[in-house]
């Protein structure tokens, strides 16, 4: 028994667990002697939390469209970290213009809610376009010929609205009464970053209600689960899977609203890095899988924010905040390598990615 | 499901319209605009106009194409209408331009954007001569579409080659200038921008007299037997063109010279990553880290300035090359499992941490941190300095020699069918008794090393490296240029590079456009014609399998929005 099992272990397994075991000793490490030297406050602590969360409320929205899209196609849309920029992209314009007319700070929540739904139109708009143009011709394609597809497209889309908009960056209107901090208690919580918090979960809530139990969240359920045989009950497929796509395209559109709350300057790059942690937190959390996501995004921001100042500062790395892009690609490498199915998910087993 | 055909009519208006959304898109994307100064023939014709009157052709040519077959009167207005409809749009951009400040949201919505779409006209003549045209060309589309196909085929030949000629003229002028005497009779061929008149008509009538020649020898060819080519005539064609090769940069120049590095550079690269994504069927995009680790490497080892080796490039060759397979094996190891997309993501991922890591403060010491490396050893042979474009040229020529020539003795190896069998279909290759952990180790570190030469000679050529010249838009280009060449297609990798990198490198405007070309090149080429320009046999008849199957062309039919 034990020589039956001593037998199937390669070299290779070997390898990647050294590698593994070596990463989680030195995380462990550095947390025990950031955490021994008292560096940091308790507020700090408290306050890269809070920012992980609000990130990991705006990843949560964008992994939506990487989950429902997988679920229903099994195709990573490498093009939706794009439909996330071009929503907000679009909105900023919207958002002086409301500056201009006066209304930003007069109502600001009509504002608000004005904005979102520019962004949200927008980005809706070129996922579905994205999918009738790029996407259905190639539904039997080899796997390889949709992923290609998406990455050009990807680029397409980047550089188009690099050529509409200009490739400056575009600063998007502060609010006035989105600025300074709310006190909990004795904790010190900034308005943006908790509007992003409650509004990510409010909008994931929605949408997850929308996939669950409604009509369309039905049929989107069935087309992911057999087309052929939702095909025969009477489900359109083609406008199924489109709807999907206008779902998760207004998610990434609200997200950008947040993200831009965030951080608020607008450029034709922003969506690379967010879509890629997104995507990221949809693997981490299981693809194809919606609480999944939510909770792979917010583990993620967390991950990103916090850290940084955890385990690369007390393993004596200078700026470690340099690297927390690098902490990202990282868990998605090691998520990958050690559980692809993610937290939650069970489907990637069957499908083998 | 069978659908009612709508009116062609309708159709017409349809497709005239989308070309006007796309039209519209070339506009404010800043394309017309940008090309608005090239002039093809001097003072008539601008590449801007071409630009922008191409998709009223385009689609008024799909449109009859797609209503076929009609009679030819009603061939003709149904192109017309189609022309009409998107030259309407196109109008309709201009008149809401003279009401609306577009230009607050679009830059590129100026009024040289305006001048051009109206022929610099008065607003309504502007307006007026916009439809005429638009009228006018949609009208041709259907005159062409009732010719010969070997007439087509002639007039689209000479107008392309009265386009790339007149677009190049600057850089045929100063190549010419070389030349002495002769360099003067070719600028008197042109003028100070684009050809002249005279000789456009001289080049366009030259060259479709030649294809039209061409052609007509081709189709009595194709009815006679074909007679086997003489084995001598093989060996004379490709002493010439060696002979051509080595003889380019002291005939082309400096300028020159920096297009092929650049150029073989890229070849270098696409010989490794067509050998991962064209052979062994892994998408890799995170490329540029092997790049990066062979430049790198070069740049530590040969570098004074971080003070701890300062060996010369040819000592210091063998452990970049080592250090790129090492890292390929490191990265191929974790990734064994994984398939297709999440493959690529994670190599993606691999590719963004390497440059990070570059890029950091931690490893500042040891890599230089923004600053990058300087002072890195240029090769020396004997007391022979390679340091200048065209004499590095020369080693980019030796490398690719080298490497394309593994390359293609590997292709049909037994490694290289190990690849294949992998990349068609893994567990079957696995039951055949392929070990597909060392053969795909064996992708990843020869694809590797190939790319990490390209990184030592890269950073000789500058002496030096930063992390910024290695981003994700280098794999992006490598990617690129195999797909576009067709995938696992060793002469593909050169009609790639020579294509997408070359291009932005000859024509500053194009540069600009240069990823969203290739954006949709790659979409485009993926609806189309998925195997490539010069695909690889195995592969074309792997892509189009139900074609030989049942006789018709399944992409074609897929991309017909009403043939389901």
């Amino acid at each position: 028994m034990f020589r039956n099992w001593m037998q199937r272990i390669t070299l290779t397994d070997v390898v990647i667990w050294a590698i593994g075991l070596a990463i989680l000793i030195g995380v462990i490490w550095g947390s025990i002697v950031t955490l021994g030297t008292g560096k940091y406050s308790t507020a700090t602590w408290i306050d890269l939390t809070l920012i992980g969360l609000a990130l990991g409320g705006v990843y949560a929205l964008i992994a939506l469209g990487y989950t429902l899209v997988y679920g229903i196609l099994r195709m990573i849309n490498f093009a939706h970290s794009e439909v996330f920029m071009s929503g907000p992209f679009t909105a900023t314009f919207a958002a002086w213009a409301l500056v201009g007319a006066g209304w930003w700070n007069k109502y600001p929540i009509l504002s608000l809610l004005i904005v979102l739904g520019v962004s949200a139109v927008v980005s809706s708009i070129i996922a579905v376009l994205l999918e009738r143009i790029a996407y259905r011709p190639l539904r039997t394609a080899p796997r390889l010929v949709p992923l290609i597809t998406a990455i050009g497209a990807s680029f397409f889309l980047q550089y188009v609205f690099r050529g509409l908009y200009g490739s400056g960056l575009k600063g998007y209107p502060e609010m006035t009464i989105l600025q300074g901090f709310w006190m909990l208690g004795s904790i010190r919580v900034f308005k943006t970053q908790a509007v992003a918090i409650v509004g990510a979960v409010i909008m994931m809530l929605i949408l997850y209600g929308i996939v669950q139990w409604t009509k369309l969240g039905k049929a989107m359920r069935s087309v992911s689960e057999n087309k052929e045989v939702a095909a025969l009950m009477g489900i359109d497929v083609d406008k199924t899977i489109s709807r999907t796509f206008a779902i998760g395209g207004a998610a990434a559109g609200m997200a950008g609203i947040l993200y831009l709350l965030l951080f608020p300057v607008a450029h034709f790059f922003m969506g690379f890095f967010p879509g890629l942690k997104a995507f990221t937190a949809a693997v981490l959390g299981g693809i194809g899988n919606v609480p999944g996501a939510f909770l792979g995004a917010m583990m993620l921001g967390l991950l990103e924010s916090v850290g940084p100042s955890l385990f690369l500062d007390g393993l004596g790395i200078p700026a470690p905040y340099q690297l927390k892009d690098a902490i990202a690609f990282s868990v998605l490498v090691l998520i990958l390598i050690f559980r692809p199915t993610g937290i939650l998910g069970e489907r990637l087993a069957q499908a083998k990615a | 499901m069978q659908t009612q055909t709508p009116s062609p009519w309708k159709q017409a208006t349809r497709y005239g319209l989308i070309g006007g959304a796309v039209a519209i898109l070339m506009s404010l994307v800043g394309m017309v605009a940008t090309f608005g100064q090239r002039y093809i023939v001097s003072g008539i014709f601008t590449m801007g106009q071409v630009m922008f009157l191409t998709p009223i052709l385009i689609f008024a040519y799909m449109t009859i194409r797609r209503t076929a077959p009609q009679p030819i009167n009603k061939v003709i207005l149904l192109g017309a209408l189609s022309g009409l409809s998107t030259s309407g749009v196109m109008a309709a951009l201009v008149l809401t331009g003279q009401f609306l400040n577009l230009r607050a949201m679009f830059p590129n919505a100026s009024p040289e954007l305006y001048g051009i779409l109206t022929f610099n006209q008065e607003s309504a003549l502007g307006l007026l001569l916009l439809l005429g045209t638009g009228l006018v060309i949609g009208g041709i589309a259907g005159g062409i579409y009732l010719l010969s196909p070997r007439m087509r085929s002639t007039l689209l030949q000479a107008t392309t080659w009265v386009v790339l000629v007149g677009l190049l003229r600057d850089l045929i002028v100063t190549v010419s200038y070389r030349w002495g005497f002769l360099g003067n009779a070719v600028k008197a061929l042109f003028a100070i921008s684009g050809l002249t008149p005279l000789s456009a008509v001289i080049l366009f009538i030259l060259v479709g007299a030649v294809q039209y020649w061409r052609l007509e020898r081709k189709q009595s060819a194709a009815s006679r037997p074909t007679t086997n080519q003489k084995p001598y005539t093989r060996w004379l064609k490709l002493g010439g063109s060696a002979l051509i090769l080595i003889l380019l940069p002291p005939v082309l120049g400096i300028f020159f010279s920096e297009i092929l590095d650049n150029v073989g550079m890229y070849i270098l690269m696409g010989l490794g990553l067509n050998i991962v994504v064209g052979f062994a069927g892994l998408l890799d995009l995170g490329y540029v880290a092997f790049f990066a680790i062979g430049a790198y490497t070069m740049g530590v080892l040969t570098s004074p300035e971080l003070g701890f080796f300062s060996l010369t490039y040819w000592e210091a060759l063998p452990f970049a090359m080592l250090a790129c397979v090492l890292a390929g094996i490191f990265l191929g190891l974790p990734v064994l499992k994984m398939r297709g997309d999440y493959l690529a993501i994670v190599t993606l991922g691999f590719g963004e941490i390497v440059r990070l890591l570059a890029l950091s403060d931690w490893l500042r010491p040891w890599l230089g941190g923004t600053q990058g490396i300087q002072r890195i050893a240029q090769p020396r042979i004997g007391d022979f300095l390679l340091n200048t474009q065209q004499e590095l040229y020369y080693l980019f020529l030796i490398g690719i020699g080298i490497v394309a020539f593994i390359a293609w003795r590997l292709k049909d190896s037994r490694i290289g069918r190990a690849w294949m069998a992998l990349r068609e279909d893994e567990d079957v290759a696995m039951a055949m008794g392929i070990n597909h952990v060392s053969t795909k180790l064996m992708a990843f570190a020869v694809g590797a090393l190939f790319s990490g030469v390209a990184g030592t000679i890269f950073a000789a050529k500058l002496t030096s490296v930063y992390p910024h010249s290695m981003n994700f838009l280098v794999s992006i280009n490598v990617l690129c240029l195999i797909i576009i060449g067709g995938m696992g297609s060793i002469p593909g990798v050169f009609v790639g590079s020579l294509v997408l990198i070359a291009s932005p490198d000859l024509l500053r405007e194009f540069a600009e456009f240069r990823y969203l070309a290739y954006g949709a090149l790659l979409v485009a080429m993926m609806l189309t014609k998925p195997e490539g320009l010069w695909p690889e046999a195995r592969r074309k008849l792997e892509l189009h399998e139900d074609e030989f199957d049942s006789g018709q062309e399944p992409l074609m039919a897929m991309g017909n929005p009403d043939g389901r």
